[in-house]
């Protein structure tokens, strides 16, 4: 598996280190620490329920968050935490959700699988696979409709790829040429099993982008620069109306599918061999040789991880919700009244 | 008879089954390494890659090619993770599997069974991972739907599923894959259609299906605490429906109380009770109530899941309403 990673195109070398180097480098670190924070809330037993963590794959959300404005649209999985905060969520709001108190992003009624914010262009989490990709062609077709040269950024899995609904959506964006990219984090496995062992093909997105008329990407989803510049490229295309892309970022989950999975069908050399290259060290690691002063790494990492602190302590706080909204929102009017 | 729980069952009854008759194969994803709610932990091992696959996150290809491999002799049956993704395959399952014997005048068999887990049981999982579909089942006819309810009908419902000709979904409410109970050793069989009546009683009954059974005996002891005798009939399958058990029972009660999990808009309860109202319209003493869910999707917080679930409080003030 070890060339899995090695990338179609790499990372074009920026300039000497700037305020935006060092905010993709937070961005990162945020939704790592938020990822800890969940962890260790769950292990306490106050967070409840399923929880996909995204430790280890940072780079492919802020990545993709660096090349969109106001206006654009991204969706994801269950897997989702990261996916929200890189757009700007506020992450008090999530982990209240993700405990189940009043003042969660989705008033507590979505939970971990559903962390969605609207406001900052993040049309949700959904956790029945590949429901979201037609969803996505479906924003993507408003934004072409409005023609302000806004565009849809579609997450999912590598397990995704092998339901009906990814093969209906990506034939209907490249029919309709909609400014929709569709990026695939391939992580190597679905819950317990390898992607390989399911599919024929090596790239389960980017091999059969051909079949659709689409341009065969991948990228290595660890490396954040090279995930920005690939993504860069294909959002202008699509800005200009050139239509969608499919883009495969190759990573790899640092821990189990779920909170709950100890993931021990992983073999040792494999999970040790893609710590080295987990990307929040790895950007450190670049940024150090750009001459970036350990001090100022240090200043951030640390500024994060107390701001992280802070807004879990304000969130294990926060009162659970009243048990009546749980019979609010079904319907526009805010209630759920379905009879006389 | 073994201490079991309810995913400990599960795996007993594949295995007795899949010793017996080598045409019955198990697929879905992770089933090989042991399925996510660890039923099928070393079946793979024991019959090998060739009847037990491991598919990718296809639920159509899945449920598609359980129909054609019972067209083709064989037994299958199919794990579908969550039963709320019966919603992505639903043309297999509603339009080919259910009709497929009927349309063809009876030339074509379908001994397959669809596993899935169901309903909420508090652990969380939200709207698109909680839902109780054995309704969505129930509204198609050419489906035979059981939702066992104790470790010992995990095991002997699944074996009789598995036995019947026709197809059969398997509701596994995931609340119960943790709770322990009796099972008997060897060969345990349970046949679809008859009902359970857990104990007796004068003044009412309470019918109760999978996770449901538990609440209408947690109501039935604080009940009995007030003098009122409830008798518990666990119904186990819905299609065939044990309308006779339930029927007989209300001659002597007079008072029947159905509860159901899943939202009280529409349902099986809904079912049950018009056709106790019709035909033991002479027995009762009360109209028949029914204790649902609330229609909304299921939230996930705790506070709010306990909110629209049905809960023992709310049986006996049903019961209480009635008298
Ligand atoms: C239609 C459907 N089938 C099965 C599942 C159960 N399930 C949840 S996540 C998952 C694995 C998904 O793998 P992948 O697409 O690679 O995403 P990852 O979790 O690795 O990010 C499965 C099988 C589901 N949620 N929806
Ligand atoms: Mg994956």
């Amino acid at each position: 598996m070890a060339d899995d990673s090695s990338p179609d195109r790499a990372g074009t070398l920026s300039p000497p280190p700037d305020a935006a180097d060092l905010e993709l480098y937070r961005s990162m670190l945020l939704a790592r620490r938020m990822a800890e924070k969940t962890r260790q809330l769950w292990t306490d037993g106050g967070v409840h329920g399923p929880g996909h963590l995204s430790d280890g794959h940072e780079a492919i959300s802020v990545g993709v968050a660096a090349c969109l404005r106001e206006g654009d649209a991204t969706i994801g999985t269950y897997r989702g935490h990261a996916h929200a905060l890189a757009r700007g969520a506020d992450p008090e709001a999530v982990l209240r959700e993700l405990l189940g108190r009043e003042g969660g992003v989705c008033d507590a009624k979505g939970g971990s699988m559903h962390i969605t914010s609207v406001e900052h262009g993040y049309f949700g989490s959904y956790a029945i696979v590949g429901a979201h990709l037609p969803i996505a062609c479906g924003l993507a077709w408003a934004q072409r409709l409005k023609g302000e040269g806004n565009v849809t950024v579609c997450f999912f899995g590598d397990g995704a790829t092998n339901i009906g609904a990814f093969h209906e959506a990506v034939n209907l964006a490249a029919v309709w040429q909609l400014p929709l990219i569709f990026c695939c984090e391939n992580n190597l496995y679905m819950e317990y099993t390898p992607i390989t062992a399911v599919t024929p093909v090596r790239h389960p997105a980017a091999d059969r982008a051909s079949a659709y008329g689409l341009d065969r990407v991948v990228v290595d989803g660890n490396d954040v620069e090279a995930v920005r510049d690939v993504i860069a490229e294909r959002v202008q295309r699509a800005r200009k109306g050139d239509g969608p892309s499919i883009v495969e970022a190759m990573t790899y989950r640092l821990r189990g599918h779920s909170l709950a999975d100890p993931a021990a069908y992983r073999p040792e050399a494999e999970v040790q061999e893609w710590a080295r290259k987990e990307p929040v060290g790895r950007y450190r690691t670049v940024l150090s040789e750009r001459d970036v002063p350990a001090e100022e790494l240090d200043g951030v990492e640390r500024e994060v991880s107390e701001l992280v602190d802070e807004v879990a302590e304000r969130a294990l706080a926060a009162p659970s919700p009243q048990g009546e909204t749980a019979m609010t929102d079904v319907w526009a009017d805010g209630g759920s009244a379905w009879r006389s | 008879m073994a201490e079991l729980t309810g995913r400990d069952a599960i795996r007993a009854a594949l295995e007795q089954e899949m010793a017996r008759d080598e045409r019955v194969v198990l697929l879905g994803e992770d089933v090989a390494p042991g399925g996510v709610f660890k039923t099928t932990p070393g079946l793979v091992d024991r019959f090998g890659a060739e009847r037990v696959w491991d598919t990718p996150i296809s639920e159509q290809a899945i449920v598609g090619s359980a129909m054609g491999a019972a067209m083709g002799g064989l037994r299958p049956v199919a794990e579908i993770m969550f039963a709320d993704f019966y919603a992505t395959c639903w043309d297999l399952v509603a339009n080919e599997i259910a009709k497929t014997r009927y349309m063809t005048g009876g030339q074509v068999r379908l001994p397959l069974v669809v596993r899935g887990s169901n309903g909420g049981g508090g652990l969380g999982f939200g709207a698109q991972h909680s839902q109780s579909a054995e309704s969505w089942a129930m509204c198609v006819p050419g489906l035979k739907i059981a939702c066992p309810s104790t470790p010992s009908d995990f095991k002997g419902l699944l074996a009789g599923a598995i036995r019947e000709e026709d197809p059969v979904l398997v509701f596994e409410h995931k609340g119960l894959y943790g709770r322990t109970g009796e099972v008997p050793d060897g060969d345990h069989v349970v046949a679809l259609g008859e009902s359970h009546t857990l104990r007796e009683g004068s003044d009412v009954t309470l019918v109760g299906l999978a996770f449901t059974v538990g609440i209408c005996e947690a109501a039935a002891d604080q009940l009995a605490d007030e003098g009122i005798s409830a008798e518990v009939i666990d119904l186990r399958t819905l299609v065939p429906l044990d309308v006779a058990a339930v029927l007989r029972s209300v001659a002597t009660t007079n008072r029947l109380v159905i509860v159901e999990e899943g939202p009280g808009q529409l349902g099986w309860s809904a079912s049950l009770a018009a056709i106790v109202s019709d035909e033991g319209f002479d027995d009762l003493d009360a109209p028949v109530l029914r204790v649902c869910g609330a229609s909304v999707p299921l939230p996930a917080a705790g506070v709010l899941e306990e909110e629209v679930n049905p809960n023992a409080q709310r049986v006996i003030a049903a019961v209480r309403r009635m008298s």
